[in-house]
């Protein structure tokens, strides 16, 4: 089985190609990179005018099964993580029961493997049940497939547990991703603490409530010289910290989401449920200063948080509204139209960003085309303009805020391990 | 006139015509009000809900009343807040009301924008009568009759508003009707309980009470709860009624002739003094009675939308 994908322009940064070059694919793997590439037998992809990058990596999502599969379940949500060209993703323990056990993260990973279109890591829970008492088995979990550890969705409140996590997973080396979020400081807040929730007389969440999270696993980082993955960060001091501690040669990584350099707390006016999402929609100097980290390197990666939720669970009073939006279907394009054609960030820094560092922070050996590796790609016009339509989405669920919203970038092709998911802009 | 929206859900959402135009209507109620004979045909076939997710006694009588002054049918739902969360989401319940043929649904509810998930939801004309911390836009509207009443116009008053700002739904629908009528309205409260960003909306804001009450036209304390306490927003109502209650001798610093108001129900000798509450330039009884005409207006000016429409 080969496939040669032609005349496209290339991007991989681990072999530093940005050109235009023939990709040929045989058996699941890159055999070769070049210009003209003799070919004989196979499919033939013409990319003649659109990108040609490494398979998109998330780092974060939610794909709720098992447990609330009414929302998302494996198989819908590696289509509409295909769909949206990424062909490994990263899923949050927060399922019911919690991936905080070896017999989760295996049903996971072979339910991934007969449903599942793209490649699915598990994230085990750092504390049993995720209730931050005590911690999981994390070697188990490791040694079971699950790729980092996480109590995403729930912070832990106990510094002290928060030392002993880093700690221990550093023997088994598995990443730590911190939710950084100060509940005493959340209270009952529902969306960012400033003018507009005064405006609308919602309860607000105040951004040092996820700045002095960041801050405790800075210095928990810094002190126990292990390395501390900070998941979706959204204020500028968030951004300034974590600059600040990269600076002091602290071992610190951290991810953003789409909505957090494209939304601010204004897209929950008119009570708007769907631009309801934790850590909340922020201020303009916080989008700013969010670009502003992913320009100068401070932020190592976009992830969705792809977090789906069933309309009924929206379409309800804005205090008991879920948090969260779905996200594989809109975050290249967001970031292509928010961050590449402003001159924010280069291709190769999105490349970066969306393929090598998840997967290196996540060791998965992803996000590179070098010869020799699993035949992963993404092939995307960034010129291509469109209008998001929530009713295309191949996720269960429709929560977005982004619907209607002008975008370009569309993926035209998802190559995973080799076999086309999809083609032409259809998912098979 | 009409209105723009079917429903009246806060005076964020209206121009300053509008409110002019429901409180010139109010006027001409309030001579229904207090006539003797309380009652005329302007509702005649009309149905009326009200649909509390909250306790009340005042504004929920004074829609009932209103509505039966006006020969509306009128039926009461009440719904502890509790069965908000397990029971029946707020949508099925609107939707069965409206099913049932109502023409205006009065909701209170617990949760900022309630009102406007409803209204999005259903047919009838939705009122709010008070939705969590966000507006509770009749009570604004008495509010403001009752000063125009005293004072002629809004234009150019000084209006302070001592208290809980931050949780409070009175405060945030005055803050709006009134500035758009002209007045400048003064905040003052313990900092643990004003919203950030306040002065962004026009208001002035002062640490201190008495900053708030120089010159002012017209006072207007808001009552405390008492579970805030509890929450750590404040030591006790002792220092609260210390720093920020009023009584004769700190207003002393508003002008001779300042109006003195509170939505109800007072906690006395907490935010007001009883010598305040009894005194002469006390309008607490007059608001209340305004309250019936304001909303005897809305209703009306509600449920004839449509043979408005249809003339035009």
């Amino acid at each position: 089985m080969r496939t040669l994908i032609k005349g496209g322009h290339v991007i991989d940064v681990k072999s530093n190609i940005n050109e235009c070059l023939d990709i040929l694919i045989e058996d699941g793997k890159i055999v070769e990179i070049g210009k003209d590439v003799e070919f004989v037998n196979g499919d033939i992809i013409y990319a003649e005018g659109k990108y040609v990058l490494p398979g998109l990596v998330d780092a974060h999502c939610h794909l709720r099964d098992p447990g609330q599969e009414y929302k998302e379940d494996i198989e819908t949500g590696t289509r509409s993580a295909a769909k949206g060209g990424f062909t490994s993703i990263a899923c949050m323990p927060n399922t019911e029961p919690v991936i905080d056990n070896q017999a989760i993260v295996k049903y996971i990973t072979s339910k991934a493997k007969q449903e599942g279109i793209v490649n699915v890591y598990p994230i085990g829970a750092i504390s049993k049940g995720q209730k931050g008492e005590e911690l999981s088995e994390i070697g188990e979990l490791k040694f079971a497939g699950a790729v980092a550890i996480s109590d995403d969705g729930k912070p832990l409140r106990n510094s002290a547990l928060m030392k002993k996590a880093l700690l221990y997973s550093s023997m088994f080396d598995i990443t730590v991703i911190s939710h950084c979020e100060d509940l005493e400081l959340v209270d009952e807040g529902t969306m960012n603490e400033g003018y507009t929730s005064t405006v609308l007389g919602l309860k607000g969440i105040p951004a040092a409530a996820e700045e002095i999270m960041v801050s405790r696993e800075l210095i928990l980082a810094e002190y126990t010289k292990i390395p501390v993955h900070i998941a979706h960060v959204s204020t500028e001091l968030s951004v300034d910290l974590i600059r600040h501690a990269k600076s002091r040669g602290v071992n610190v990584t951290c991810e953003t989401c789409p909505h957090y350099f494209t939304l601010t707390e204004e897209a929950c006016e008119g009570f708007n449920t769907l631009a309801k999402v934790n850590p909340p929609l922020r201020t303009q100097k916080d989008v700013e200063a969010i670009i502003e980290g992913l320009k100068d390197g401070t932020i190592d990666i976009i992830a969705t948080d792809h977090a789906p939720h069933h309309q009924d669970e929206k379409n309800v009073e804005f205090a008991i509204a879920a948090n969260g939006m779905v996200g594989f279907e809109t975050a290249l394009p967001l970031s292509i139209t928010y961050l590449v054609k402003p001159g924010h960030i280069t291709m190769e820094q999105l490349v970066e960003k969306m393929c090598v560092n998840p997967s290196k922070i996540l060791g998965l050996n992803k996000g590179s085309l070098e010869i020799g590796s699993s035949a992963d790609l993404t092939i995307i016009d960034i010129d291509e303009e469109y209008v998001v339509d929530i009713n295309q989405f191949s996720s269960k669920s429709k929560n977005s805020p982004f619907d209607g919203f002008k975008v370009q970038g569309a993926v035209y092709y998802t190559i995973v391990n080799g076999n086309v998911v999809v083609r032409e802009k259809v998912l098979l | 006139m009409i209105l723009k929206s079917k429903d009246l859900l806060g005076l964020k959402e209206l121009t300053a015509e509008e409110i002019e135009y429901i409180l010139n209507t109010a006027k001409t109620m309030k001579l229904i009000v207090t006539s003797k004979n309380k009652k005329t045909p302007h509702l005649q076939g009309k149905s009326i809900i009200t649909l509390f997710y909250e306790n009340s006694t005042r504004t929920r009588l004074s829609f009932e009343l209103a509505a039966k002054y006006m020969s509306a049918s009128s039926a009461n739902v009440s719904a502890s807040s509790s069965s908000v969360a397990k029971g029946e989401t707020l949508i099925d319940t609107g939707k069965t009301i409206d099913m049932m043929g109502s023409d205006v649904v009065i909701i209170r509810h617990p949760m900022s924008g309630a009102p406007h998930l409803l209204a999005k939801n259903i047919e009838a004309s939705v009122i709010n009568a008070g939705d969590g911390m966000n507006e509770h836009p009749t009570q604004a509207l008495l509010d403001m009759l009752t000063i125009i009443d005293k004072k002629g116009s809004l234009e150019g008053l000084k209006i302070a508003i001592i208290g809980d700002i931050y949780h409070s739904r009175v405060a945030r629908s005055n803050i709006w009707g009134m500035t758009k009528l002209g007045a400048q309205v003064c905040v003052a409260g313990p900092s643990t309980l004003l919203p950030p960003d306040l002065e962004k909306t026009g208001v002035k804001v002062f640490s201190t009470v008495q900053e708030a009450l120089i010159d002012a036209d017209v006072v207007m304390g808001l009552r405390i709860q008492l579970e805030r306490q509890k929450k750590g927003l404040f030591p006790s109502i002792r220092e609260y009624s210390r720093f920020f209650g009023l009584d004769k001798k700190r207003l002393k610093l508003a002008k001779d002739d300042a109006l003195i108001m509170h939505p109800g129900p007072v906690n006395r000798g907490v935010e007001l003094s009883s010598g305040v509450i009894d005194s002469e330039r006390s309008l607490i009884n007059e608001q209340v009675q305004n309250g019936v005409a304001v909303r005897m207006a809305l209703l009306y000016i509600l449920t004839r939308r449509d043979s408005v429409e249809n003339i035009n």
